[in-house]
């Protein structure tokens, strides 16, 4: 037996690498090296040197120091009003949820021991037992209940009230089972119930900034826009978790300070750093970047009711999506096809081929438009990110068949609420989604709140409703596979790539694994990783 | 002497009120006229007709701007800060640290910044024309054109992420000993230290050679006084006036202005806050700041006029 590679570089490293946070079988990796042209005699020997990143004993102890990219005077620990990753992280170290989506996409069992339902409208879920708040207390059907149930509550200001609206009937059947009872049959509650808004909290629970919850971590001190401190909850329920014995989580706005912070020594992990930096921690001993697509994307949207249909599909010829990804996000993105299912969710279709970069094609329509000539206004704005760059690029490739694209850059403060889903062409940003449910009901149905090109068609709104409450897998996919072609073809939404998050950080933090919810292992790192001495 | 400095200081008073009146009414109403308030800026993109309105009616958006600008200012004048509209915290809460970190900042900065300019301003005045002169010129000319942003981080690129010296951020609130604090306040003081220094530099040199070119130091020095008793004590005094302006002028630029600072090493101090609250338009909290910074303006102004008129002789009477 031999361990001398040839062919073998860093990229095919990271490739390993990423196979096994992902969480490949040592079978998979033999098939993935024989695939491509590695004997099978080397494969021990890569497998060890790619998996010492990831695999080791974890040890126990140490104090973790995290930044995020925004913090502010707004900051929440009360999981309905949170907004962003900082709150976010802060929620899942303090609380649990029902169901939490694994690094494959997959909900598991949280603080559910089992979610049943045998019609996708009436779900039961029994509670684990033996699990305890901060304060002692045990969790009860009762803390299930209420949290839930707040979301419904105008007052709170939930973020996520248009989902809890589904929620028809919600109650304690006993100490340790809860029935939820939905307006209408919807396969994906388990999914749903993994978002982070939905974390539970003790019944009757009104002022949120003590942070008592059944999580890994004990609030010792929480400063909004300043930092938060936790320590290790020695009770808790999932054996032999948390590994580290304090977590500190604040945010350093500025991207630059971000990565000085890191390099300097003074932090183990920036979060979500700038494709400017990649290469500056990559090229220092002792950082690495965890990278991963999780559905987050900047889409080109051409109002169906403003402009001509041949105008729309011209412009989605005229998109370099390749140039998009190595310019506009420096080659940290995956392409994309005109639909909101990224790769990192299950029911993305892999069959859908993007369309290719082809001004000839886009000259053709634009003709047929009667649109070459005139000046057609774009806007564009720092509020969704890459959107300057991104419309600086298809301004170009327009330039030169003679489209004279009028790119109109407007400031970010109130760009959501003037610009967006208003303008005739302008450029949106939308955040990853659990389910495709989700995704589509949002941004494609004929009601949708944030229906960003007007799409209407009564086809697509009867298959979402059928989809919905399919438990039956196989079907489920086929029908998503087709909505996804029609959004492809027929909305006006290009969404030229899916951009991929990178946190930066220290080799001393193992255990890093990542997942398709969000950058930071979705969130919920500090409960996993450990610090190696 | 001491009469006028009393009505001095009263007439300041009553100014200082109704100044600190005008401004906080004037925030108050320019911040109401910014695209959006606090319900919809919290929901973001989840901003529904009906979420937006539910969050109005409970925190209170709903009332007139005016009831609610005499409901904080009757809060205000009480000693009642009244809550934040973005947490529902207390805003003495938010603030008192906060505050607490900037006046640390501003006044470790002044006690190293002001005898360090005065000194450099001084003697190049005394030594108009010299090589030493022409020096000191250049630099402060040349600190005064670059940004503080960028004295900023290349000093953290330097002396962080190079020589791994010094942390790249602050973190005040990890300070244990006299080492920890200099290593903690180093960059940042250092950095405010240039912003600073150079301008009252400047002045104090203008002011210090202008005095000396009068006939009554031209007298002293026939009186045969020595140099520096020429200098201290006759052409000093009645510098001063213009030279305590400036010392106010940039001290109060390090109660309310070092947001670039504050950015770059992170320093949790209030400026970011009050930015937070104007993108977050969270009215008590930002009403709170502006009187505190103007206040701060007000008070500095104050005593660099009391000292011009106990410094110089002529205003004495």
């Amino acid at each position: 037996m031999t361990d001398k590679i040839i062919n073998w570089t860093k990229s095919d490293d990271a490739k390993v690498e990423d196979a096994i946070r992902r969480g490949a079988s040592r079978r998979d990796l033999l098939k993935l090296m024989l695939a491509s042209g590695v004997a099978v005699t080397a494969g021990s020997a890569i497998f060890g040197r790619a998996s010492s990143a990831v695999a080791g004993t974890p040890v126990s102890g140490g104090h973790f120091k995290a930044a995020g990219l925004s913090s502010s005077n707004a900051d929440t620990l009360d999981p309905a009003k949170a907004s962003n990753g900082t709150d976010y992280v802060r929620c899942c170290s303090l609380y649990n949820r029902l169901t939490v989506i694994d690094g494959s996409g997959v909900p598991q069992m949280e603080l559910a021991e089992k979610l049943e339902s045998k019609d996708a409208k009436t779900w039961t879920a029994t509670l684990r037992k033996g699990v305890t708040y901060h304060d002692g207390k045990a969790l009860t059907s009762d803390d299930v209940v209420f949290a839930l149930n707040r979301h419904l509550d105008p007052s709170v200001g939930s973020k996520v009230a248009k989902i809890a609206a589904q929620f028809a009937e919600i109650k304690a059947v006993d100490p340790s089972t809860v029935e939820i009872v939905l307006e209408a049959a919807n396969a994906d509650l388990p999914f749903i119930l993994a978002l982070q808004h939905f974390m539970i909290v003790q019944d009757g629970t009104t002022d949120f900034s003590k942070g008592i919850g059944t999580g890994p971590f004990t609030l010792e001190t929480f400063e909004p826009g300043v930092r938060s401190i936790m320590k290790k909850n020695q009770n808790y329920w999932k054996p032999g978790l948390p590994h580290i014995d304090s977590f500190e989580f604040f945010a350093i706005g500025d991207d630059n300070a971000r990565v000085n912070a890191l390099l300097a020594g003074d932090i183990h992990l920036a979060a979500a750093i700038n494709p400017r930096s990649t290469k500056l921690v990559e090229s220092q001993s002792g950082f690495e970047l965890s990278k991963s697509t999780n559905g987050n994307y900047t889409n080109l949207n051409i109002r169906l009711d403003m402009n001509k249909p041949e105008f729309v599909t011209g412009m989605k010829y005229l998109i370099n999506r390749d140039q998009i990804i190595s310019s506009a996000l420096r080659g940290d993105g995956e392409i994309g096809n005109d639909q909101p299912i990224s790769p990192a969710n299950v029911y993305h279709n892999a069959d859908l081929k993007p369309k290719e970069f082809d001004p000839d094609k886009a000259k053709h329509y634009f003709e047929k438009a009667g649109v070459l000539g005139q000046s057609i206004p774009v806007i564009t704005s720092d509020a969704a990110g890459n959107a300057v760059d991104m419309a600086m690029i298809v301004q170009a490739a327009g330039a030169d068949i003679g489209l004279n694209l009028d790119v109109q850059r407007v400031p970010s403060d109130g760009y959501w609420s003037k610009y967006w889903l208003k303008a005739p062409i302008h450029f949106g940003n939308i955040d990853p989604r659990p389910t495709p449910d989700i995704f589509f009901s949002l941004l494609y149905a004929s009601n949708a709140p944030w229906n960003e090109s007007q799409y209407k068609s009564p086809k697509f709104d009867k298959m979402l409703l059928e989809a919905r409450g399919m438990l039956d897998q196989t079907k489920r996919h086929e029908i998503y596979n087709e909505m996804q072609t029609m959004i492809s073809d027929d909305a006006g939404t290009i969404i030229p790539a899916y951009i991929t998050n990178a946190d930066a950080l220290s080799t001393k933090v193992k255990g890093l694994l990542t997942n398709p919810v969000a950058g930071m292992m979705g969130y919920s790192m500090a409960e996993h990783i450990w610090l190696e001495s | 002497m001491n009469s006028e400095i009393g009505r001095l200081i009263l007439k300041r008073l009553g100014i200082a009120i109704i100044t600190l009146v005008i401004v906080s009414f004037a925030v108050f109403f320019t911040t109401n006229m910014l695209p959006g308030d606090t319900a919809t800026i919290l929901l973001g993109q989840a901003a529904t007709p009906e979420a937006v309105a539910g969050l109005r009616e409970a925190m209170h958006l709903n009332d007139p701007a005016i009831t609610r600008f005499f409901h904080w200012a009757f809060g205000f004048v009480t000693g009642d800060l009244g809550k934040s509209y973005a947490n529902n915290m207390e805003i003495s809460t938010l603030i008192g640290n906060r505050f607490l970190n900037t006046l640390e900042l501003a006044a470790i900065t002044t006690v190293i910044a002001v005898p360090f300019a005065l000194t450099l301003g001084i003697t190049s005045a005394v030594a108009r024309g010299s090589l030493y002169d022409r020096i000191v010129t250049v630099l402060t000319i040349g600190v005064i054109s670059v940004p503080e942003f960028v004295i900023a981080s290349t000093a953290v690129l330097i002396f962080a992420v190079y020589l791994r010296w010094l942390p790249a951020i602050s973190f005040v609130n990890e300070i244990h000993s006299v080492s920890d604090m200099l290593r903690m306040y180093a960059m940042p003081v250092v950095t405010l230290t240039f912003v600073v220094s150079a301008q009252i530099i400047r002045m104090t040199r203008a002011a210090v050679i202008e005095t000396l070119d009068t006939p009554y130091v031209e007298m002293a020095l026939l009186k045969g006084a020595s140099r520096s008793r020429m200098v201290l004590r006759h052409a000093l005094p009645n510098a001063l006036g213009p030279i305590v302006n400036a010392l106010a002028l940039s001290l109060s630029y390090l109660i309310g202005g070092v947001i670039i600072i504050e950015t770059i090493f992170n320093y949790p101090g209030i400026a970011k806050l009050m930015v937070d609250a104007v993108a977050t338009r969270d009215l008590p909290l930002i009403q709170t700041c502006a009187v505190i910074f103007c206040a701060g303006y007000l008070i500095l102004i104050t005593i660099a006029d009391i000292i011009a008129i106990i410094s110089n002789p002529r205003l004495r009477k």
